[in-house]
């Protein structure tokens, strides 16, 4: 009955007209955006190719003119992540779990919550400067320790926040149930929340590391760059970011040609670390 | 809020709609007929409970013997599933919940501040509504709690797993694949395996909390055959929504409405020829 009664109203027309509108703007905003994210890879893949070779892997960075490669600054890279990584992981997990499950009805939670929301979109520079002032000036020279510091302390907002919020959705019947069995809380906590809520915690490391793995701004009070190859991290040292925006700015053809190359490096890790956390978090369980 | 929260929240909007208050006589649970000579495993005397402000019970006395099974049957909200998580303190992992009384495990007062809550519920395990599989193998669902307390060589855990297993009449469905993840399995066999690991830690009481309301009836009719196995060894108590299970399963059984325990006798009597016109309607299902 009713059904019959719809059937001509200049109403339907109109709903149907404001449907189309809406999903034209939308398919319109979202090509847009992404436009500008193809042709970016695109110009990145097109030129950075052109200049990828072993070499690029095997060989320190060159002085102007001369052959060379981004081994240095590679390397540099890898240290300071894995750094940066180890201070930012287990403070970050520690400090997400204590909000998740020691402290979740506690106001001192919502505090630091609060707090970690601003240190989350905190420009990087700043934290630069801080750690500057805190370990370089004091030292007196740039090294690398006070560029995994500065890259730690990007990674424990995002890593608090993700433990944090993993840690949530583990079902409470599964903490009671782990209770129950006369389990103390830290051990409900190792083995039965952290199990649940592991492949999302990794997602967080993972973007937590995508995070830094581009960061300049940072680099650039701390540890600086090395022309050369170094493992002393009481020593500045290069990495991929800052080569990138040295090489960049330079007047050199080659050093230029190393940056494009450099910066496919990144997004192509980046990329790699994305799909592989969107990959892990998609699996609900690992056992 | 935590489910337990919602609860009493129920419980406090019926109240208000409430004109006649209900007493009841139960002071001396031990007088009712036929427990002479039984041995009183759990005793709960004066037992008040708060949400916060909230009083969810008011002076409950029950007693759970050994080696008998007792239901608590009663509306939604009455504070069945409240008085149970009192028993093994569950309700300690929540802020705001507290509970004045006496509740007396072998004649200890378990609602002490110096009972340590973990050797509590060793002693006194709880299986829930819904069914609560670890993330991890179904091996390691049974075996994990039973390393917590003992350290035994593996032939002598694979013994226990196999034993747990086999009370949870679960034994012939999973034998051959142990080292599958607790959740591939049903929901029934689910529940299963959660009793299943609540005995392999040898408890001596066991908590069951609707136990079958998420199961299908050849599930719960597995399920009931085995809590008529596991009285032999253990003190039981069950919540249920459903009359004929507390009727099938239990020796005693206690009614409750409004966080008050209205009747407590024995089930038989309970069901077939209540004392309170309350019960009766309850049990009818003139109302509830």
């Amino acid at each position: 009955m009713a059904a019959t009664e719809r059937k001509d109203t200049a109403r339907y027309a109109r709903r149907q007209r404001t449907n189309w509108t809406a999903t034209i703007l939308s398919i319109g905003a979202a090509g847009f955006g992404l436009t500008w994210l193809a042709l970016i890879l695109m110009v990145l893949v097109v030129k950075g190719v052109g200049g990828l070779n072993l070499a690029v892997f095997t060989e320190m960075t060159p002085p102007p003119g001369g052959a060379g490669g981004l081994l240095n600054p590679i390397i540099g890279s890898l240290i300071l992540t894995v750094l940066a990584v180890l201070i930012g992981t287990p403070l970050g997990i520690l400090a997400g779990t204590y909000m998740a499950e020691y402290g979740r009805y506690s106001k001192l939670t919502s505090v630091i919550r609060f707090i970690n929301d601003i240190l989350l979109s905190a420009p990087s520079i700043v934290v630069g400067l801080f750690v500057y002032e805190i370990m370089v000036a004091r030292m007196g020279h740039f090294s690398a320790w006070a560029g995994a510091v500065a890259l730690g302390i990007l990674v424990i907002p995002v890593v608090v926040r993700t433990t944090e919020d993993m840690l949530l959705l583990v079902p409470n019947t599964l903490r009671e149930a782990s209770s129950a069995l006369g389990l103390p809380q830290w051990l409900v906590i190792r083995h039965v929340a952290y199990r649940a809520a592991r492949a999302g915690m990794i997602t967080g490391i993972l973007l937590a590391i995508a995070r830094i793995t581009g960061e300049t701004a940072p680099l650039l009070f701390t540890a600086l760059n090395n022309q050369f190859f170094s493992w002393n991290l009481n020593a500045p040292m290069s990495s991929l970011p800052v080569v990138i925006f040295q090489f960049a700015l330079s007047p050199y053809q080659d050093w230029q040609q190393l940056a494009w190359t450099g910066a496919l490096l990144i997004t192509v890790t980046v990329l790699g670390l994305s799909i592989l956390a969107r990959v892990l978090s998609s699996k609900k369980v690992l056992t | 809020m935590t489910l337990a929260n919602q609860a009493g929240m129920t419980v406090a909007k019926e109240g208000t709609n409430m004109t006649v208050a209900i007493h009841t006589d139960i002071k001396e649970p031990s007088a009712v007929e036929g427990t002479a000579g039984l041995e009183e495993k759990v005793s709960v005397r004066h037992l008040n409970f708060y949400y916060g402000e909230f009083r969810a019970l008011a002076d409950n006395n029950v007693n759970l013997y050994k080696n008998k099974v007792t239901a608590f049957i009663g509306p939604s909200g009455c504070g069945k599933s409240t008085l149970l998580r009192i028993l093994n303190r569950i309700y300690d992992l929540y802020p705001n919940q507290r509970a004045e009384g006496e509740v007396m495990l072998d004649g200890e007062n378990i609602l002490s501040p110096r009972q340590d809550v973990n050797l509590l519920r060793a002693k006194v395990g709880m299986v829930f509504q819904k069914p609560t599989p670890f993330p991890m193998t179904i091996y390691d669902n049974i075996a994990f709690g039973v390393r917590l307390y003992e350290q035994m060589p593996k032939a002598e855990l694979d013994g226990r797993v196999e034993d747990a297993l086999r009370r949870g009449a679960l034994w012939d469905e999973v034998k051959d694949k142990l080292d599958a993840s607790g959740l591939s399995l049903s929901g029934g066999q689910q529940q299963r395996l959660c009793i299943a690991r609540t005995v392999a830690i040898r408890p001596e009481v066991i908590l069951l909390d609707e136990p079958c309301s998420a199961l299908d009836p050849i599930s719960t009719a597995k399920i009931e055959e085995l809590i008529d196995v596991l009285k032999n060894d253990y003190t039981i108590a069950i919540v249920t929504h459903n009359m004929q299970q507390a009727a099938r399963t239990s020796d005693f059984t206690a009614f409750m409405y409004l966080g008050e325990l209205v009747e407590y006798g024995d089930t038989t009597q309970i069901f077939t020829n209540p004392k309170l016109e309350r019960t009766q309607d309850y049990i009818t299902g003139r109302f509830g």
